[in-house]
């Protein structure tokens, strides 16, 4: 393939769309001569030219939907802030800590100055001065590489007063957090920002209305923002050509888990997803099936084998019953137990809600405690109707979504391998009960009393005085015997 | 009968209510219990003070000024707290609130180099759960391990497309196998930089449509990773 001389390429020159990830290993791509040489700042130099709200319309007319996760349309969120001379902010989301995401590491890493670009020209469309980029604290090598590139771009000019000549001044600051999740949702930000516990505000006021230091603040994740110098130099409606009607443009994917290539792939948006999964990413390993998996991080509930050809855009995986979330895709083979992934997905967010709000602090704590009943073979086929409902009662009762981030995937899992959970408990209670008598585990496993098929005993039964015959012989009955 | 002494706000003890007084000269904010304020490095704080400057409200430097601290004392020690107090202006007890909340922060003393093995969903599953067991050991074999390893299973460090892996004072390592627990231990107390091989920095995408172009592996820039670069 010959070296194209833009630095984007589109559909029909060879290969799918890639308009983030061109030759991004290039060296030297990371420092402003590198970015420049292949045509970097020229969207801001385009972008300066025109008004603000002409930019604005571009956004607009792209269809870009927010890539940090809630999948908002950027344009209208750049309209909602108020018009005049006050404070305005634009904050760049890097806090990237959804599980299973690194494609804002990959770009900030590799291509810092798209961002920083980027960055520049919504600040110019939302008549913003002041802006932050808040990066995660564990992405040490990454925040030093903005550094680097932010004292480059400050020297070119390209932040600071009057850039380039216009009448348009902006302030950038790198920002590093100190490792919490909650700080990768806008207000819980903010707050964290302001130099506070990252605790959630109540919404409404929304940012854009009273945000950072009470003043209207725009938030955007850094693939979104990244993004922007594409669509300018394409034009908002050549953009929107790209993916599908209602989920425009490309997206970076992060496959991660059980595949053979894990990475971060850049797709458009609307292809079937069995294409990400086993096309780019390879599949799980050999002799393996995909028992489940999460297309937008651990938040999203997840998806069985059967739903691999749902196309990967918003509104398909929404249609799924799960969302698109941040494009991080956790795939999960059939040889781990769905308890596990339970387990884990609820112990992070036990460990990662801040405690303001009751359901969530309570509803992850406890989520864990059952589950960890079942494993120890303490729970009845009860309790899952409990775990069940507590994940309910979560969901839309707190002040941001963490308690849902946890409630949807476990709760589609229960739904989802509900024969599995009880399986699982079944067997947990049966060796619990073995091992409480006094027979050795060695001794009843000659009898083959430990293999016989889960399920099958009396529920009401407590486990601890479950005598090793006392079946009642039909798999399944256990419910009804509640 | 001996008269009990009060100072001029009426109270017997001394400023305690101009502890909460954030607007003062920083001289003036009493240290824990009274205690006169303590002196704090030059170096600290020009960079405190630096990053106060990056912000229209200068708690906004609250983390970044906590994470110059821990650098130098180790940990966010009470003396810690109270030199980042001096220089910013806040009370002590406010940046222990802050320090508590972050799991970056330390609030007990740790070891001199920070070992996280990420243990989220999409590393434990390719193994991770053993890495950090591997790291345990590896660590607890060593004489002085306690002083010289902060080892910790952290939440998803946004690297699993190296799982199972680990962040080695900042430096992002993998996929690491068990074997390598110990080598990158040794690494560290050497001074080596950290399985080369195998760090973050010099990963390609894996894409195969992103490069149009072969590029050669380049080097990482190890002198620009890392705390304190």
């Amino acid at each position: 393939m010959s070296a194209p001389t833009a630095s984007r390429r589109v559909d029909g020159e060879g290969g799918p769309s890639i308009l983030l990830f061109a030759d991004i290993d290039e060296p030297g791509l990371a420092t402003l001569a590198g970015y420049e040489r292949r045509g970097g700042y020229s969207s801001l130099r385009k972008a300066l030219q025109m008004t603000p709200e002409a930019v604005l319309e571009q956004l607009k007319a792209s269809g870009l939907r927010g890539r940090g996760g809630a999948g908002f349309a950027m344009g209208t969120k750049v309209s909602f802030l108020p018009k005049g001379t006050m404070d305005k902010y634009l904050v760049c989301n890097a806090d990237e800590s959804e599980p299973g995401t690194f494609k804002d590491r990959e770009l900030m890493q590799k291509t810092p100055h798209m961002l920083i670009e980027g960055l520049i020209i919504a600040a110019y469309a939302a008549g913003t001065n002041r802006s932050f980029i808040y990066i995660r604290g564990e992405y040490v090598l990454q925040a030093n590489v903005l550094d680097a590139a932010l004292v480059e771009a400050r020297a070119a000019g390209y932040v600071g007063e009057r850039i380039l000549g216009s009448e348009h001044s902006l302030s950038l600051v790198v920002h590093r957090g100190a490792g919490a999740y909650i700080c990768g949702e806008e207000t819980g930000l903010l707050d964290s920002l302001e130099g506070k516990r990252g605790n959630p505000r109540l919404k409404p006021p929304f940012p854009a209305v009273q945000g950072l230091y009470q003043g209207p603040t725009l938030i955007n994740n850094v693939e979104t923002l990244s993004t922007v110098p594409a669509i300018i130099e394409m034009g908002g409606e050549e953009y929107a050509k790209l993916g599908v009607e209602t989920s425009t443009g490309t997206k970076l994917v992060s496959v991660s888990g059980h595949v053979q290539r894990p990475g971060n792939y850049e797709i458009e948006l609307g292809i079937p997803s069995r294409e990400i999964i086993y096309g780019l990413a390879g599949g799980p390993p050999e002799g393996r099936a995909v028992k489940c998996w999460f297309p937008g991080g651990s938040s999203s509930p997840v998806l069985k084998e059967e739903d691999l050809d749902v196309p990967y855009d918003f509104n398909s995986l929404a249609q799924a019953g799960t969302m698109l979330g941040s494009g991080a895709i956790i795939v999960v083979d059939d040889s781990t137990p769905i308890l596990d992934v339970a387990m884990k997905t609820a112990k992070f967010y036990r460990h990662e809600s801040c405690g303001k709000c009751t359901p969530c602090r309570e509803g992850t704590n406890w989520t864990v405690k059952m589950l960890e009943r079942i494993d120890d073979g303490e729970a009845t086929p009860m309790d899952l109707e409990i775990m069940a409902s507590v994940q309910e009662h979560i969901i839309g009762n707190c002040l941001c979504v963490l308690g849902d981030a946890m409630a949807m995937p476990i709760g589609s899992m229960i739904a989802k391998f509900k024969d599995e959970f009880e399986a699982h408990m079944e067997s947990a209670r049966m060796r619990r009960g073995l091992n409480g008598s006094a027979a050795s585990d060695t001794a009843l496993e000659a009898q083959g009393a430990l293999e016989e098929p889960p399920g099958t005993l009396l529920a009401h039964q407590p486990g601890g005085e479950q005598a090793p015959g006392a079946h009642d012989g039909a798999p399944g009955t256990h419910r009804g015997g509640v | 009968m001996s008269v009990v002494r009060r100072f001029e706000h009426g109270s017997r003890v001394p400023g305690w209510d101009e502890s909460v007084d954030l607007e003062k000269a920083p001289a003036e904010v009493p240290g824990v219990g009274g205690s006169p304020s303590p002196a704090v490095p030059e170096a600290l704080r020009a960079e405190i003070e630096a990053h106060m400057a990056n912000y229209p409200d200068r708690r906004s430097a609250a983390l970044p000024a906590l994470e110059a601290a821990q650098r130098v004392h180790g940990w966010c020690s009470p003396e810690a707290l109270e030199q980042v107090a001096c220089v910013m202006r806040v009370t002590p007890a406010y940046l222990d609130s802050v320090a508590s909340f972050y799991d970056m922060l330390e609030t007990s003393p740790v070891g001199r180099h920070s070992v996280y093995v990420c243990t989220n969903i999409s590393c434990s599953l390719c193994g991770a759960d053993e890495l950090l067991e591997a790291f345990l050991a590896a660590a607890a074999k060593d004489p002085d391990g306690e002083r010289e390893f902060n080892v910790r299973g952290f939440e998803c460090l946004g690297a699993c497309d190296i799982a199972p892996m680990a962040s080695v004072d900042g430096v992002y390592v993998g996929p690491l196998s068990l074997d390598d627990a110990a080598q990158v231990l040794d690494d560290v107390r050497a001074g080596r930089p950290v399985a080369p091989e195998k760090q973050l920095a010099r990963k390609l995408v894996a894409d195969p449509h992103a490069n149009s172009r072969e590029f050669p592996l380049h080097d990482a820039e190890p002198a620009r990773e890392g705390r304190g670069a």
